[in-house]
């Protein structure tokens, strides 16, 4: 696999934590000059942060660096920002669009890189006073939109651009850059049509004859084996598989990507039956589209049955996530959901929380919590508004009863384990894992029949990983609650859950009990829905 | 036909506050009985007056900081210049250009000053910058020129100064400048007076503003100002842009406000600046300017119809009513109205924006279950 | 005694809040320090400064319903003072006098805050994020709306319009004979030369009580929380377009009370520009008191209405006995602007 010499790129014995969360251990690969790497993993399997390491991202430096070395040409590199990585050679394309939208697509590929002419205010007022050679301008990108080889209208703007152009403007952008040894491209084709994105692919071979190595992140692993040379597979922060593309196949690719001791982890099997056999639908969704940006839903169709917990999984991105926050009518949504045969409107979460349907956000902080007021405040708060709990009579004049809101939150405090150093505590104060919990007690405050969990375990550690999950198997067992949670991380969901439905494309690929093994899930994740 | 009609609509849409001054003025001018040289020669004047001055908020909103309210800064930088130059005898063109000169400190002080605040206050540059122009009219500029100008800082004639001992007169007369600027090169046509001089030194900024924009700092500016993240990833220093384009909103409004005194002939002292603020705004607005787009073009339409009404409002009134203070309360009215109409529609167009993706997606499904 | 008074309040300051408000509280003591060696009458001063706390006190608390639903800082106070307004001349102008002609204020001026606060409400649903800004114009564009009705209303209570026209409101109209002074009167304490309007203070308490009272009801709750976190509140149902509209109505009216508490302190309505120059004095004070864009009590209405209103009254008299120049303009005006400013440099706490 070595080539002969040194090559281009060599990541040697990458670590990385985040206070103490290992989040990389030991990578190790190499990249020679014109060779395309296509790194694949399921989400939080490590790849961004790789990335993030490689462009010198602040974040890093900001959470402690990290060990291991980077060599460039043989050379120990060290980028302290981003622009020390793009001098070195480096660029990066990122999931977001980082353009002008005003601008057109060749001023946004020479931004602040913009070709100049002297003028005579600029030997007074220094060079931000020189003009703008439009002339080069155009040149300059002319040449980087044929060195990508896809046409794009190099003096249309951005505003005005198909989504697939603005990502062809960002790689040209990249391709302009004369130093350029090594682009990073992070899920290119996630936008693109199929059109695009074959001619997508095609430019990266063509990048690749010009010398230029790429490394290309994708979750369609059908590209990868058409453009790559090698193939990297990450899972939970190591490297599993360094292989060539061509000794390899999807179905391999899956199996590393989601691949663990399959038996050990799938939910108590006679639960899984009990619900496999039926029982009585008591959410139904129908044609539900919702539009939260980046996790937008089209079409959906799926029934809960009650009593069970549902998995909702997928990549992050496809969709999983609109769902709830489409039903509890936080996202704009349309479509049909029947709740016990009732018709809930969408778009109210009034008449949602009215039904006794409850939700636990995945944006603890935006959405989940009042961070300026005190865990009472926050258990007690929907309840009371919806279900007119923890409130005082006098004559006409109703008071919020501050030793039931008291008692309550004690309550949830002692049963979650919350960490804190009294109910009057501001909720910016606690940890992550603490403020999840603050949030299920919120909602269990509420005793709903039915719960919605988005990603419940998203940014806490370890222990209070399990504390949540089981607090929430306990809530459905002992209370009869239906769950729905909605999680990216697969194994998780297969702990917890009954069954697990996969999104993909804003769409339902599949549904299937948890005991099914991970390769299938994998196979549904990265499928196609039409 | 459909197509026509939106753009139709669209049209008037977007031009609403123009078109709703010249039916004002349309309606204000014939009742003000005033003759046309008249009305020529009052636009006139005024438009050489106030144009160089609506033309400095242009910086700010290219660079997304939004209407400068803080513009009266350089008008008071300008100011405290006049009354230097002033109190020195200098008088006709040197006394103007010498005050310019000695604006664009001050101007620079003032303006990095407010720049900064604004910086810290991201978000809410609109508000800042009109709190800024009391902060500093009422507070500072009181503070330096009716306490500070004669004991600390020297005050040589006493024809300026309070009879206190201290402090300048409410009024410093410029009538030894008064003026100067339009009457050189001035042409007469017909009775009405060209300043030609003020037209070509308007004409110059709006050369530079032209130019302006071509350069490195300009492109920069209109970055920062349609995505200041973006504009940060690609290495642009965001702050510094922000800053320097309010300096130069307020070194040129310095520049302005002296055409404006010279014009005027006298300085009221501590209420020149006061109004200065909102009626250049207003007028940008009145010319089809937003709080994110403004042209050349809006600053002089803007002007000429702001004042065509400022003009027609207070006779029109005394026509209808038999009294010139309804007109005057109705211009300020307008005045308001205009700002607060347009701040409006800019908040709105924010907010509609993000609700045009839900139909998209619906559309979009609908088609899908037609098909199917 | 007031030492020991202030010094409970420094402690409270000391906690919780930022230099400005520090250096105004010291600045203030310094006043009271320094007035008994330049010859001041101490209980003259007290007496100002609570007589002014009695007018204002009612104004700084229209700010809190706003701030509370996150609608920030109510730059359109305007529209409440321009409701009392109406109210106020109304009721001149039907006749009404004496302590009756007060009560009458007060009702006339209701509808009118309720329907000016609902399409200010409305408003301000709309524009989410850019409220403070419009606010102020939406203020100023009222203001100078009604200076044209002023002189346009038939009115022609003889008390009111101009004598030689007999039509169009003067710009001051005296309230002797109405209700000038209908609330400081009542159950008054004159000690020597310290006067205390108990009626007034009495009326700002019971108005203050009920606002504490609303505060903690089902809604006042809710409306607590859309100013926390307004998504939040959304995702536990709650209209936060209607709890913010009821909170703008609120604070309409009690800008309404306000300015009519206020004249009969006072002694006149001033009508036309005046209500331009009510706004941000009332703004700084509330930012005095430890209120932040989205944060605001009652104790930050009451401290916030002492120190502004004391620095009001004490930095003519004492300021320039010692440096024997009229400055107490230019320091009342750099500490509200600059109040201002300092509180919108301020990043706001819990909203996004």
């Amino acid at each position: 696999m070595e080539k002969q010499g040194t090559p281009l790129l060599q990541m040697q014995n990458i670590k990385k934590d985040f206070f103490g969360n290992q989040v990389l251990t030991d990578i190790n690969f190499t990249l020679g000059a014109g060779e395309v790497l296509g790194l694949c993993g399921e989400n939080g399997a490590g790849k961004s942060t790789l990335m993030k390491i490689l462009f010198g991202m602040d974040v890093i430096r900001e959470t402690g660096g990290y060990s291991g070395d980077i060599l460039l040409n043989g050379e120990k590199a060290v980028f302290n920002t981003p622009f020390d990585a793009l001098a070195a050679g480096i660029g990066m394309v990122h999931q977001e669009f980082s353009l002008i939208p005003g601008f057109t697509a060749a001023e946004n590929i020479v931004l602040n890189r913009e070709p100049v002419k002297k003028t005579l205010l600029s030997e007074v007022f220094g060079e931000r006073l020189n003009t703008l050679n439009y002339k080069t301008i155009a040149e300059t990108s002319a040449k980087a939109i044929q060195k990508m080889g896809v046409q794009i209208d190099a003096d249309m703007r951005i505003s005005d651009m198909p989504v697939g152009h603005k990502q062809f403007t960002e790689i040209a952008r990249e391709l302009s850059k004369d130093q350029l040894k090594l682009l990073i491209l992070d899920e290119p084709t996630a936008v693109l049509t199929e059109k695009e994105a074959a001619a997508l692919l095609d430019s990266i071979r063509n990048m690749a004859a010009q010398g230029i190595a790429v490394i290309f992140i994708t979750h369609r692993l059908q590209e990868i084996l058409s453009v790559c040379d090698k193939v990297v597979v990450m899972r939970d922060g190591y490297v599993v598989r360094d292989v060539p593309a061509k000794e390899t196949s999807v179905s391999d690719i899956t199996k590393w990507m989601v691949g663990r001791n399959v038996e050990s982890s799938a939910a108590p099997s006679e639960k899984a039956a009990a619900a496999e056999s039926g029982g009585k639908t008591i959410l139904s969704i129908r044609n539900l589209w919702v539009d939260m940006p980046g996790e937008t839903v089209r079409n959906v169709s799926l029934d809960v049955r009650e009593g069970e917990i549902l998995g909702i999984g997928g990549l992050a991105g496809q969709g999983k996530l609109g769902i709830p926050n489409g039903v509890m009518g936080l996202y704009d949504a349309g479509g049909h959901v029947e709740f016990n045969g009732k018709e809930i409107p969408l778009n109210s979460p009034k008449v949602c929380l009215n039904a006794s349907l409850a939700f636990v956000s995945e944006d603890r902080r935006g959405v989940g919590l009042l961070l300026d007021e005190s865990l009472e405040w926050n258990i007690a708060f929907p309840a009371m508004q919806v279900q007119n709990k923890f409130l005082k009579h006098f004559g006409p004049i109703t008071l919020r009863d501050e030793k039931a809101i008291h008692a309550v939150t004690q309550k949830y405090i002692d049963e979650l384990m919350i960490k804190c150093t009294s109910s009057q505590q501001k909720a910016r104060e606690l940890s992550g894992g603490n403020q999840q919990k603050v949030c299920l007690a919120k909602a269990f405050a509420l005793e709903p029949k039915f719960l919605f969990v988005s990603e419940p375990t998203r940014g806490i550690d370890v222990g209070a990983k399990s504390l949540v999950l089981d607090a929430l198997k306990k809530f459905n067992r002992e209370r009869g609650v239906t769950v729905v949670m909605i999680s990216s991380e697969l194994e998780e969901l297969r702990q917890t859950c009954d069954r697990i439905a996969i999104v993909s494309g804003g769409k339902i690929a599949g549904i299937l009990p948890a005991s099914e093994s991970s390769e299938e899930f994998g196979m549904l994740m990265v499928s196609q829905v039409k | 036909m459909n197509t026509k009609q939106n753009k139709a609509v669209n049209f008037l849409l977007n031009n609403m506050v123009p078109i709703m001054f010249v039916i004002i003025c349309a309606i204000l001018l014939p009742l003000s009985g005033f003759s046309p040289g008249y009305l020529l020669n009052e636009i006139i004047t005024r438009m050489g007056r106030n144009t160089f001055l609506v033309l400095c908020l242009l910086f700010p909103i290219m660079s997304g900081m939004g209407l400068n309210f803080g513009m009266t800064l350089g008008a008071m930088a300008a100011e405290i210049a006049i009354i230097f130059v002033a109190d020195w005898q200098i008088w006709g063109i040197p006394g103007i250009v010498l005050a310019m000169i000695m604006s664009i400190p001050i101007s620079i002080l003032l303006g990095w000053f407010c720049g900064t605040v604004m910086n810290m206050a991201m978000g809410r540059e609109m508000i800042t910058g009109y709190i800024m122009n009391f902060f500093m009219g009422g507070g500072i500029y009181l503070l330096v020129v009716l306490y500070m100008m004669g004991p600390v800082i020297p005050i040589i004639h006493s024809s300026i100064k309070l009879p206190r001992g201290y402090g300048i007169r409410n009024t410093v007369s410029l009538l030894n400048m008064r003026q100067a600027l339009d009457d050189l090169l001035a042409v007469r046509i017909g009775g009405v007076k060209i300043p030609v001089l003020t037209f070509l030194l308007i004409g110059l900024l709006c050369l530079f503003i032209v130019w302006f924009r071509r350069t490195k700092l300009g492109q920069d500016m209109r970055a920062v100002g349609q995505d200041m993240n973006v504009a940060r990833d690609a290495g642009i220093k965001v702050e510094r842009t922000r800053v320097i384009s309010i300096i130069m909103s307020t070194v040129f409004a310095g520049f302005g406000m002296v055409i404006y005194l010279q014009n005027m002939g006298n300085l009221p002292t501590y209420t020149a600046h006061s109004q200065i603020g909102m009626f250049c705004i207003a007028a940008l607005l009145v010319g089809g300017a937003s709080v994110d787009r403004a042209s050349i073009g809006n600053a002089f339409l803007g002007v000429t119809l702001f004042h065509l009404m400022f003009i027609a409002a207070p006779a029109a009134g005394t026509a209808i009513i038999g009294d010139s203070m309804i007109g005057e309360y109705f211009r300020v009215f307008a005045s308001y109205g205009v700002i607060t109409l347009a701040l409006i529609m800019y908040e709105m167009k924010k907010h509609r924006n993000k609700s045009q993706m839900g139909q998209m997606l619906a559309q979009a499904q609908r088609e899908e279950g037609g098909a199917s | 005694m007031y030492q020991v008074a202030y010094a409970d309040a420094l402690r409270y300051w000391l906690g919780k809040m930022g230099l400005p408000r520090l250096i105004i509280a010291g600045f203030l003591i310094l006043l009271y320090i320094v007035a008994p060696f330049v010859g001041a009458d101490f209980a003259t001063q007290i007496t100002n400064t609570v007589n002014r706390f009695s007018w204002n006190a009612i104004l700084v608390l229209a700010m809190v319903p706003m701030v509370h639903s996150g609608c920030g800082l109510n730059f359109g106070l305007p529209l409440g003072i321009i409701s009392g307004l109406l109210g106020a001349t109304l009721s001149i102008q039907f006749g009404f006098t004496g302590a009756f002609s007060f009560v009458m204020a007060i009702v006339i001026a209701t509808p009118f805050a309720v329907v000016f606060g609902t399409g200010y409400g409305a408003l301000l649903n709309k524009i989410k994020g850019g409220e403070m800004m419009i606010a102020t114009y939406v203020g100023f564009s009222a203001i100078s709306f009604m200076c044209m009705m002023w002189l346009l209303l038939p009115y022609t209570s003889p008390t009111m319009v101009w004598g030689l026209s007999g039509s169009g409101l003067r710009p001051t109209i005296s309230l002797e004979g109405f209700y000038d002074q209908v609330l400081a009167k009542i159950l008054h304490i004159k000690v020597g030369n310290l006067e205390i309007p108990t009626g007034s203070l009495l009326f700002f308490v019971l108005l203050a009580f009920l606002m504490w009272l609303f505060l903690r009801t089902k809604t006042g709750t809710a409306m607590t929380a859309v100013g926390s976190n307004r998504v939040f509140a959304q995702a536990a149902g709650i209209n936060v377009d209607r709890t913010r509209t009821l909170s703008v109505i609120l604070s309409t009216w009690l800008g309404a009370v306000g300015i009519l508490v206020y004249q009969q302190g006072f002694g006149f309505i001033q009508l036309y520009t005046a209500p331009t120059n009510m706004t941000l004095p009332t703004v700084s004070a509330i930012l005095i008191g430890g209120a932040s864009v989205n944060k605001a009590s009652i104790p930050n209405v009451i401290i916030g209405t002492i120190l502004f209103q004391g620095m009001v009254t004490m930095t003519p008299t004492i300021v320039n006995a010692v440096i024997r120049m009229d400055i107490s303009e230019v320091v009342r005006v750099i500490v509200t602007q600059g109040m201002i400013l300092y509180a919108l440099t301020r990043k706001t706490e819990g909203t996004k």
